[in-house]
């Protein structure tokens, strides 16, 4: 049985999805997924689709699933490296993915990712202040 | 009796010729300006030489009948080099209806003397020349949406062009209507161009664009919607006060969407995301002079 891998990188997970999703993979990956989130206490999750290459209206529900999840339970998720196709189709299915943030690359959806969990440490930090 | 309607219109071919011609000369649908008149005097003795040969009897009441394909052959390719020639549909139809005018004025003359038998030809010839007039439409219609598709190919040929302004930053100037195909064709381009170059900003200008209703205003939010699914931010600019008029009169809701007026004011919010700044020099750079 296909397992889809999910990378631990600091704070944050790595996902790269090599195959074509089938439902019941996807299912277990959003189940996976979220399980780690948990044990690992991850700050943001980081899916890489460059290699998917077909997508459904199922899929398109299940990354937006993930995210919402995942924001419950304060981590951020970064859908990178989405094929123009697969973009156009979801376009065309009617599911913009609100709520799910995107980057061209690993990189950039990285880079957000620090960004973005360092605004949030920092605020952290100045309220630690106020409250000393 | 019958047989008395060919021979005479046979025998008066020659009148009944002229008399064509002359209506035609008269007419307001007469343009000199794209057909010379030895040449449609060539083109209408041709027609009328073949109308005649293939008159019978038989087919006289049969419009359909094969032995007219002759005449229809000629007709469609004279109405299709005149849809090309940029006839208009008045002008063209002058033509056969000209030819029917002078059937029928001939047909008076001969048949003074038997209103009964004149009703009866005239109807029958007149039931015959509309068929050719259908005819003729109908070739002089596919001959315009020939002309029109060819356009068309063109326009999707020159197709909008994706520019790389600056490092990161990518325009696109749409010209012309959005319909579904060219905003298709422009949003697979704008994507592809997005991923080869890792730019991080699309920058769509739409002053080109004459109109914005709310299918345009949809197709362009697709687009939009495609490049932030890939990752890049798109900015919509160029957007004109009747623009802005109509998409708010439409109820359409860009309000999700960034928008700038003109390209200049696009590139400077580009340049504040991406973090760069554009700077006058202090001192005049002498190899410049």
């Amino acid at each position: 049985m296909d397992k889809i891998p999910i990378l631990r990188m600091g704070p944050f997970l790595l996902v790269t999805i090599q195959v074509d999703l089938y439902d019941r993979l996807a299912l277990d990956l959003e189940s996976d997924l979220i399980q780690m989130v948990n044990k690992t206490n991850a700050a943001g999750v980081l899916i890489d689709i460059s290699a998917v290459s077909i997508v459904d209206s199922f899929m398109g529900r299940i990354l937006g699933n993930i995210a919402s999840m995942s924001k419950i339970m304060d981590a951020e998720t970064v859908v990178v490296g989405m094929q123009p196709a697969v973009a156009i189709t979801l376009i065309e299915l009617g599911l913009p993915l609100k709520g799910v943030h995107t980057a061209l690359n690993v990189e950039k959806g990285m880079e957000w990712l620090k960004a973005r969990t360092n605004d949030i440490e920092s605020v952290n930090d100045e309220d630690d202040l106020i409250v000393d | 009796m019958a047989v008395d309607i060919i021979r005479l219109l046979k025998s008066k071919k020659k009148k009944l010729f002229e008399k064509w011609i002359q209506n035609q000369l008269g007419s307001d649908g007469l343009r000199e300006d794209l057909i010379s008149n030895e040449d449609l005097r060539a083109q209408s003795e041709e027609l009328s030489d073949v109308f005649l040969d293939s008159l019978t009897i038989e087919n006289l009441n049969d419009p359909t009948s094969s032995s007219f394909d002759p005449v229809i052959e000629l007709l469609s390719g004279i109405s299709v080099v005149r849809a090309r020639q940029g006839f208009s549909p008045r002008e063209t139809g002058q033509f056969i209806l000209s030819l029917k005018d002078a059937l029928i004025e001939l047909l008076r003359e001969e048949m003074k003397d038997d209103p009964a038998l004149l009703y009866d030809h005239t109807y029958r010839l007149s039931k015959l020349m509309d068929h050719f007039m259908i005819t003729s439409f109908e070739t002089f219609l596919k001959g315009r949406e020939e002309v029109i598709l060819r356009q068309t190919d063109e326009i999707t040929e020159i197709s909008t062009p994706v520019i790389r302004v600056w490092d990161g930053i990518l325009a696109l100037p749409i010209i012309g209507t959005l319909d579904s195909s060219r905003t298709q064709i422009i949003m697979e381009n704008l994507l592809q161009e997005i991923v080869a170059t890792g730019s991080g900003i699309a920058i769509l200008d739409i002053s080109g664009v004459p109109a914005v209703d709310s299918l345009v205003a949809q197709h362009l939010i697709k687009t939009v919607s495609a490049t932030r699914l890939m990752g890049a931010e798109c900015i919509i600019s160029g957007i004109r006060p009747e623009i802005a008029q109509t998409v708010v009169h439409l109820g359409i809701d860009l309000s999700g969407i960034i928008t700038k007026a003109t390209l200049a004011n696009a590139l400077r919010y580009a340049f504040q995301v991406l973090n760069l700044q554009v700077k006058k020099a202090t001192t005049a750079n002498p190899e410049r002079i």
